[in-house]
């Protein structure tokens, strides 16, 4: 086996795709032999210079890659401490990093012959990127998402039906994230002939853990240059919203042979760690299987997964992606809970001072980094993954705040 | 080492020269104490194996039906520990009818692998079907499982070629469950033909019997897939007259059981016309 080394964080995973003990492939037979053919055609994909060129074209001229390194100058002198950068994927094509991750996946979806392309969503910005890059190469898309989700996250689902997408809603559970997967996964046994299926975030089943973490690394392999570019070094944090955890890893993993770069995943912390209404998985959960992978989860002590809660729909999933799993126990990245409240203060704080709507997700990342900044020194440098932008967000975050938009 | 009690029925059957009927139910559904009683019914009425579900808030290879069975088995307050004790409870009255626990991996990692094991085998559970535990991941429970003597069985589906069929028969023991349909339990039927095909392909490169299951809800069905097959394997039909038997809140009523049992009768009935 290839054991990960002391000596680096980057060796992972292994050829049975776990991250210590995390990762691995807890699929139905049904879906095995499809995993086991996805792990060679990415295999193949990845030493394939054709396909490396398409996807970088893809990245430049139709999502406006690379996406800008940009200095929080305001936010900097509010703050009074860090020097405070923004890594701007909210302005990638689709409004978030998650089109980094889809235009990979559809190009090795057309590779392997697929006819049909499935994904599931959360706040939709995944859905409407499946829904995008399957308009853009002519696949059909069938996206679920919980019924809870549909209901507040609207503007997306419009979206993905623009795009010509249809939806699921899931009724079943909570309605939210984990039930879209698990209707996800049904969909995927039961047409297993011609059915990609299109993972979010950097979860499920290997190799999707490792897939969508590569995807996503052009986060931070940018981040790197442009702030060699804009400072001539490299940051001391990094700071990135953990749902499923893809934005977070593609920050992060880069970096993480960088031993002097401290890294921050943040966790939503619902309202508060007491009791169940947080996501807080690995902050207040602990290993287990679900959804093909060993990774902390929210569950209660029959092994049973809890719901959880946030009000940010992107962070509202009860697992994280085994890689932070590792991260975490390796003690490499610390993953600290921030409540929905100071999300939604983050939120308005960076409207007025930067005129950027944060989606509600980095909103959590940016409320970790209002409470870090101050303590640190002038000249040290945070670089916040800003993944997504808000304006699927105003009809929460106005409700939140007392101001009623709908209809 | 003396065979298990899988063995032994299917062996007896072979003798008969008739399918098994394998039925499903979920433990704790609508309660621990009715599902106890249904489980007791089932030998009565015809069952030659019982597998009984273990409740998971996240069942990804089912369909609806248990899916609900798993959510008012959790309802009702279901937990692992309360399945094993079901078993237990049942086999102080039946020593020879073989229990197989069929579910999802996390409750028992949660429980405890080795810890679950002990507990099952002094139970009397004789086999265990794990959907989200591929041969992959035969380290996890499969091969202890096989230590302590507990029989692991595999599903083998459509998409299971000859090169992988050896992969997953390798650990396979007691039976072969042959998941006849791409998809989640409780979807559309299956072609009798193509079955007996899928299982002769199975049987060339195993002595063990093959059941058939996902997909067969009536007699006639079970008759026809029964002629193909050592066994047919019944489950979400079972829970949706179990469901259909309930007062609106979700509680037993007295045809709970009845029900249960006139329609194992007719499926056994079924099994026994795919007899020579």
């Amino acid at each position: 086996m290839n054991k990960q080394t002391l000596n680096s964080y980057k060796n992972g995973p292994d050829e049975r795709g776990h991250f210590g003990i995390f990762g691995g492939r807890y699929v139905a037979e049904t879906l095995m032999p499809l995993i086991l053919e996805l792990e060679e055609a990415y295999k193949t994909a990845k030493k394939d210079k054709s396909f490396q060129d398409e996807l970088d074209y893809l990245h430049k001229h139709y999502s406006g890659r690379p996406s800008p390194l940009y200095f929080a100058e305001r936010l900097t002198q509010h703050l009074g401490g860090a020097k405070i950068y923004f890594k701007r994927d909210e302005l990638n094509h689709t409004g978030s990093h998650k089109i980094n991750n889809c235009l990979g996946q559809i190009l090795l979806a057309r590779r392997m012959g697929k006819k049909r392309i499935i994904a599931e969503t959360g706040a939709g910005q995944h859905g409407v990127a499946s829904a995008t890059v399957a308009a853009r190469f002519g696949f059909p898309c069938k996206v679920y998402m919980g019924a809870t989700d549909v209901e507040r996250q609207s503007p997306n689902v419009f979206r993905m039906k623009l795009l010509g997408a249809d939806i699921e809603s899931v009724t079943a559970g909570a309605g939210t994230l984990k039930d879209a997967m698990n209707e996800a996964l049904r969909d995927w046994v039961t047409n297993v002939h011609d059915t990609y299926y299109l993972i979010g975030t950097a979860a499920g089943p290997h190799p999707y853990p490792e897939l969508v973490r590569d995807f996503q690394s052009i986060i931070g392999n940018e981040t790197r240059y442009q702030m060699m570019e804009a400072e001539g070094r490299l940051p001391d944090m990094l700071v990135a919203a953990v749902g499923g955890g893809s934005n977070a890893i593609g920050l992060f993993h880069p970096f993480l042979d960088d031993k002097d770069i401290q890294m921050v995943g943040v966790e939503a912390g619902g309202h508060g760690l007491k009791g169940d209404q947080h996501c807080a998985s690995l902050t207040a959960g602990r290993p287990g299987v679900l959804h093909g992978n060993r990774t902390y989860l929210l569950q209660d002590d029959d092994g049973q997964i809890l719901e959880g809660h946030s009000i940010s729909a992107g962070l509202d999933y009860p697992g994280i992606g085994p890689e932070h799993s590792w991260l975490k126990d390796t003690g490499r990245v610390e993953y600290v809970p921030i409540l929905d409240t100071e999300a939604l203060e983050a939120f308005q704080l960076l409207c007025r001072l930067e005129g950027i709507i944060p989606a509600l997700e980095p909103s959590h990342a940016l409320a970790e980094v209002v409470k870090r900044a101050p303590k640190m020194k002038k000249e040290q440098i945070i670089v916040m993954n800003l993944c997504g932008r808000g304006d699927k967000d105003v009809f929460t975050v106005g409700k939140a705040l007392g101001f009623d938009l709908q209809r | 080492m003396k065979p298990s009690r899988i063995e032994t029925r299917f062996a007896e059957l072979k003798e008969i020269g008739r399918p098994a009927l394998v039925t499903f139910i979920m433990a704790g559904d609508p309660d621990m104490e009715t599902s106890l009683e249904i489980l007791k019914s089932l030998p009565e009425a015809g069952a030659d194996v019982i597998e009984v579900g273990m409740p998971f808030s996240d069942p990804m290879a089912d369909g609806p039906a248990i899916q609900l069975a798993g959510q008012r088995a959790l309802a009702g307050g279901q937990t692992l520990a309360k399945t094993l004790k079901i078993v237990s409870q049942f086999r102080k009255t039946d020593k020879k009818t073989p229990v197989i626990l069929m579910g999802y991996y996390n409750p028992i990692y949660i429980y405890g692998v080795e810890k679950f094991l002990k507990k099952a085998k002094s139970s009397g559970v004789d086999g265990l079907i794990i959907v989200d535990l591929p041969p992959e991941e035969d380290e996890e429970l499969c091969i202890p499982a096989l230590e302590v003597g507990i029989n692991f069985i595999r599903l083998t589906t459509p998409t299971t070629d000859d090169k992988r069929l050896e992969t997953v028969l390798n650990n396979t023991s007691g039976f072969v469950y042959y998941v006849s349909i791409t998809g989640i339990t409780g979807s559309a039927s299956s072609k009798p033909k193509e079955v007996a095909a899928a299982v002769s392909r199975i049987k060339a490169k195993t002595d063990l019997p093959v059941a058939v299951g996902f997909g067969v809800k009536t007699p006639a069905q079970a008759t026809a897939i029964g002629k193909g097959a050592d066994g047919v394997v019944v489950g979400s039909v079972i829970v949706n007259v179990v469901k259909d038997s309930l007062t609106k809140k979700g509680t037993a009523t007295r045809k709970t059981i009845p029900a249960v049992k006139k329609l194992v009768k007719e499926l056994a009935a079924g099994v026994a016309k795919a007899g020579k």
